[in-house]
C-alpha cells in the first residue's frame, strides 16, 4: 500500500486522531461517573425529567460504557492503535536491523557525539587496539570497510526501539481479552442454603436466566466472625464440589480467596441469615453416631433412632459481638428433661442418666456467590503485563551505537569515535567520554597531540 | 510517643519546609537552601518512623495491616511519596527552586489527613488481600509524581510569561527547555506508575469480585487521568504541542488525580467506599 496517496490511511495513522481519541474517551467517560448507571427508565424521569430521560434511553446513557456510540470510540480507538502500528513497525524495525557499517560516513561523523584522535601508529595496528577497548566495556563489535577505511560497530538496545509496539500491541490484547470474555463468558450468582447443593447459576442479564453447571456445589458451613467493633471481619463459606454424587474437591473460601473449578470461579459476594433457623448437631459422646438438623425456633424436633426430643424455648442478647444465647429444652424420654442456655455457634455437654451427648447450635445461613466463567482473562493478564515490560523498556532503555572510523589522512592515523542515543542522552554522553577517555589513556595507539 | 503524635510534628514540618523554599524563591536567599533541605529530610525521617509505628501499633492492637487502608492512612503516604520523588529530584538536578511547587503539596497532604480521623481500624473483608499494598503504593508513587509534575507546569508557564531581558523574580526559574525537560520525565515516571497502579487494581478487584473491569466511578476516573497523561506523552509527537499545553496537561492531569482520589470518594458512589472512612 503506497500510505503516502492514501488519505485514509494517514488519518488512521495519525498523532492528531489518537489525541482527538484520547480526550474524546476522557471527557464522554465522565458521563456515567456522573448519571447513576443501570437504573430503571422511571429514576431517569423522576431525577431529569421526562425529555432528559427519553434522550438518555436513544443515547443509552444508563448503560454508557455499553452504548453504540461509546464502543464505536473504543473501537476507532483501536483501529487508530492497529495502523499506526502496522504504519510504524517497518521503519522501527529497520532501525533495529539495520547494517549500521553500511551507513555514509559523513552521517556517521555527524552524529550528536563525537571525537577525534590521531595516531603514529599504521591503519591495522590501530584497528586491533580499538577492537580491544571497544571489547573490554562489554560491547560486541563489528568490523567493516568503508570509504576507504576501516570502520567499527558496536551498539546496545537496538530491540528497546520496539517497547513502544510493545505497549500498544498490549492495549489491543487486553481488548481482545475483553471480547472473548463478553462473548464465551458470563458472570451469574447463585444463593445455596447451608447443607444444600445447587447445579445451576443465575445470570446477570437482567431476567436471571439459569444457566445448567454439569457439577454441583455444596455449601457446608457459612461463618461470619466481626471485630470486637461489630464490623465484619469475615465471610467463610466451606465448599464442596460434587461430580456425579462423588466429592472432588473442597474449599473454604472467603472474599479474595475464590474457588475454581471447571473453568468457573465462585467469589464470596454476599450472605443472608434465616430468621428463627438454625443448625443443630448432636453427638452420641459413646457411640460417635452424629446428626444434623435444621430447626426453626418453637418447633419440637425428633431423632427417634436416640430417641431424643428437642427445642430451642427461648432466646436472649445480643451480646458481645452481637451474638444471640437461646434456651434449649431436651430430653430422652428418661427422667426430667435438661434445660440450659447456648450461644449461637458454641458447643455444650448434655449429661443423661444413661448416656451423654454434645449438642451444638448456630444460625443457618445461605452464601451469596458470584460465579464468574471468563476465557479471556489471561489474555487481559497477559496484555497488562506486556504493557508494564513495554512502558519499561520504551521509557528507560535506549538504543545506543558507537563507531570508530580508522584511516589513514596526511601520514597519520585518524581515529573519529561516534555515537549516538535515542534516549537517556546524558547518561550516554557520559559513557561516551569515558570511552573516549579510555582511547586517549592507551599508550600503545601512540596518540599524536592535535593543537588545531 | 505515639505515631498520632509524630505525624503531627511531620504536619508543621512539610509547614515550614514550605516557607523556607518559597522564601528560597521570592527573596533569593540561596543561603536557606541547606537549611530547608535538611529540615525536610529530618521531617521525612520522622514522618517515615511515624507510618512504621503505625504499622506496629495496629499489630499491637491484634488488627495487623499495613497503614494504607483509608483516607488518613493514604494521605499521609501521598505525603511521603511526594517528599521521597521531590528529594530525588533536588538531588539529580541540583535544583532547590523547584522545591516551592512541590512541598506544599505534601503540606496540604497531611493537613487535610489531619482534618480526617486518625484511628486504626481493622480491615473489612474486602481489603484483606496482599494487592492492597502493591495497589496503593503504585498508585500514590504515580500521584505524587503527578502533584510534582503539576508544580512544575505552574512553574513553566509563570517562567514562559517572563519578557525577554527582563529582570524579574521569575527569571530566576529555570530555562523553560529545562522545565519542559524535566515535566516530561515526571510525568513519564508517574504514568508507568499509574499504568502499574491500574492494573493490580484490576487483578485485585477480579480476585475480589470476579470482574477486572466494571467502570465503577473511580476505575473510570483512574482512566480519565491515564488518557489525559497518555495525550501529554503523545503531544510531544505532534508539531505545535509545545511546552504550555504541555504544562497545562500537568495542571489538568493533576486536577484529575484529585477528582480520582479524593472528589470520587466524596461526590460519587460506588465500590471504593472504604476510601472516604
Amino acid at each position: 500500500m503506497k500510505k503516502n496517496t492514501n488519505e485514509v490511511w494517514a488519518f488512521f495513522s495519525s498523532v492528531k486522531l489518537a489525541l482527538f481519541t484520547f480526550f474524546t474517551l476522557a471527557i464522554t467517560s465522565i458521563i456515567g461517573t456522573i448519571i447513576p448507571q443501570g437504573k430503571e427508565y422511571e429514576f431517569y424521569v423522576q431525577a431529569f425529567g421526562a425529555g432528559t430521560a427519553k434522550l438518555f434511553q436513544v443515547l443509552n446513557v444508563p448503560d454508557m460504557y455499553n452504548a453504540w456510540w461509546f464502543i464505536s470510540l473504543l473501537v476507532l480507538f483501536s483501529i487508530n492503535l492497529m495502523v499506526c502500528t502496522i504504519d510504524r513497525f517497518p521503519i522501527i524495525w529497520r532501525l533495529v536491523v539495520m547494517d549500521n557499517l553500511a551507513l555514509g560516513i559523513d552521517r556517521i561523523i555527524k552524529m550528536p557525539q563525537r571525537h577525534t584522535l590521531y595516531s603514529g601508529k599504521s591503519v591495522a595496528e590501530v584497528e586491533k587496539l580499538a577492537i580491544g577497548i571497544m571489547a573490554a566495556g562489554g560491547r560486541k563489535v563489528t568490523q567493516g570497510s568503508n570509504e576507504g577505511g576501516s570502520l567499527l560497530f558496536a551498539q546496545k538496545g537496538a530491540w528497546t526501539r520496539l517497547g513502544v509496539i510493545g505497549v500498544h500491541v498490549s492495549i489491543l490484547v487486553i481488548f481482545l481479552g475483553a471480547i472473548i470474555g463478553s462473548t464465551w463468558g458470563y458472570k451469574g450468582s447463585v444463593m445455596i442454603t447451608e447443607t444444600k447443593s445447587t447445579n445451576q447459576v443465575y445470570a446477570y442479564d437482567g431476567k436471571s436466566t439459569p444457566i445448567p453447571m454439569d457439577f454441583e456445589v455444596r455449601c457446608d458451613r457459612f461463618e461470619l466472625s466481626l471485630y470486637d467493633n461489630g464490623a465484619p471481619k469475615e465471610y467463610r463459606s466451606n465448599l464442596t464440589v460434587l461430580k456425579d454424587g462423588q466429592e472432588v474437591l473442597q474449599k473454604s473460601i472467603v472474599v479474595n480467596d475464590p474457588l475454581q473449578y471447571g473453568g468457573l470461579t465462585f467469589y464470596q459476594s454476599s450472605y443472608q441469615a434465616y430468621d428463627n433457623t438454625y443448625v443443630i448437631e448432636i453427638e452420641n459422646n459413646k457411640t460417635k453416631e452424629m446428626n444434623k438438623f435444621i430447626v426453626a425456633a418453637g418447633k419440637e424436633v425428633k431423632w427417634p433412632e436416640q430417641g431424643l426430643e428437642f427445642g430451642i424455648v427461648n432466646q436472649r442478647g445480643p451480646f458481645m459481638g452481637g451474638i444471640y444465647e437461646y434456651k434449649i429444652w431436651f430430653s430422652d424420654g428418661k427422667g426430667e428433661p435438661s434445660k440450659f442456655w447456648i450461644l449461637d455457634g458454641r458447643k455444650a455437654q448434655v449429661e443423661r442418666a444413661d448416656a451423654e451427648y454434645t449438642f451444638s447450635l448456630r444460625q443457618l445461613y445461605a452464601t451469596g456467590l458470584q460465579v464468574t466463567k471468563d476465557p479471556g482473562v489471561w489474555y487481559v493478564y497477559g496484555g497488562c503485563t506486556l504493557m508494564l515490560l513495554g512502558l519499561l523498556v520504551a521509557f528507560f532503555l535506549s538504543h545506543q551505537r558507537i563507531w570508530v572510523y580508522i584511516k589513514e589522512e596526511d601520514s597519520r592515523t585518524k581515529i573519529v569515535l561516534s555515537g549516538t542515543s535515542n534516549k537517556n542522552k546524558v547518561g550516554f554522553e557520559n559513557e561516551f567520554a569515558g570511552l573516549v577517555d579510555q582511547f586517549e589513556q592507551n599508550e600503545s595507539l601512540n596518540l599524536i597531540k592535535e593543537s588545531s | 510517643m505515639n505515631s498520632s503524635q509524630l505525624l503531627g510534628y511531620t504536619t508543621f514540618g512539610y509547614l515550614f519546609c514550605s516557607f523556607l523554599y518559597i522564601a528560597i524563591f521570592v527573596f533569593r536567599t540561596k543561603k536557606l537552601g541547606v537549611v530547608a533541605s535538611s529540615l525536610m529530610v529530618l521531617t521525612f525521617l520522622v514522618q517515615t518512623t511515624g507510618i512504621v509505628l503505625r504499622w506496629v501499633e495496629s499489630y499491637k492492637m491484634g488488627i495487623g495491616h499495613a497503614p494504607l487502608s483509608n483516607m488518613y492512612e493514604s494521605l499521609v503516604f501521598f505525603a511521603w511519596c511526594i517528599i521521597l520523588f521531590y528529594m530525588w529530584l533536588e538531588f539529580r538536578f541540583k535544583n532547590r527552586l523547584i522545591g516551592a511547587f512541590a512541598v506544599p503539596f505534601a503540606y496540604l497532604s497531611m493537613a487535610l489527613a489531619g482534618l480526617t480521623g486518625d484511628e486504626i481500624k481493622p480491615l473489612v473483608p474486602a481489603l484483606q488481600s496482599n494487592w492492597l499494598i502493591a495497589h496503593v503504593m503504585t498508585c500514590f508513587v504515580g500521584y505524587a509524581a503527578f502533584a510534582v509534575a503539576s508544580g512544575l507546569g505552574v512553574m513553566y508557564l509563570l517562567r514562559a510569561n517572563v519578557r525577554k531581558g527582563a529582570d524579574s523574580l521569575l527569571s530566576t526559574l529555570p530555562e523553560l527547555k529545562v522545565i519542559d525537560d524535566v515535566t516530561h520525565k515526571t510525568i513519564v515516571f508517574g504514568f508507568l506508575w499509574l499504568s502499574a497502579g491500574i492494573i493490580t487494581g484490576a487483578i485485585w478487584a477480579n480476585s475480589a469480585w470476579g470482574t477486572y473491569w466494571s467502570w465503577d466511578p473511580k476505575e473510570t476516573w483512574s482512566l480519565i487521568t491515564w488518557f489525559v497523561y497518555a495525550a501529554a506523552l503523545h503531544a510531544r509527537f505532534t508539531r505545535g504541542w509545545g511546552g504550555k499545553r504541555i504544562a497545562w496537561l500537568a495542571i489538568i492531569g493533576f486536577l484529575s488525580v484529585v477528582f480520582t482520589y479524593y472528589g470520587v470518594n466524596y461526590l460519587l458512589s460506588g465500590l471504593h467506599s472504604y476510601g472516604g472512612s
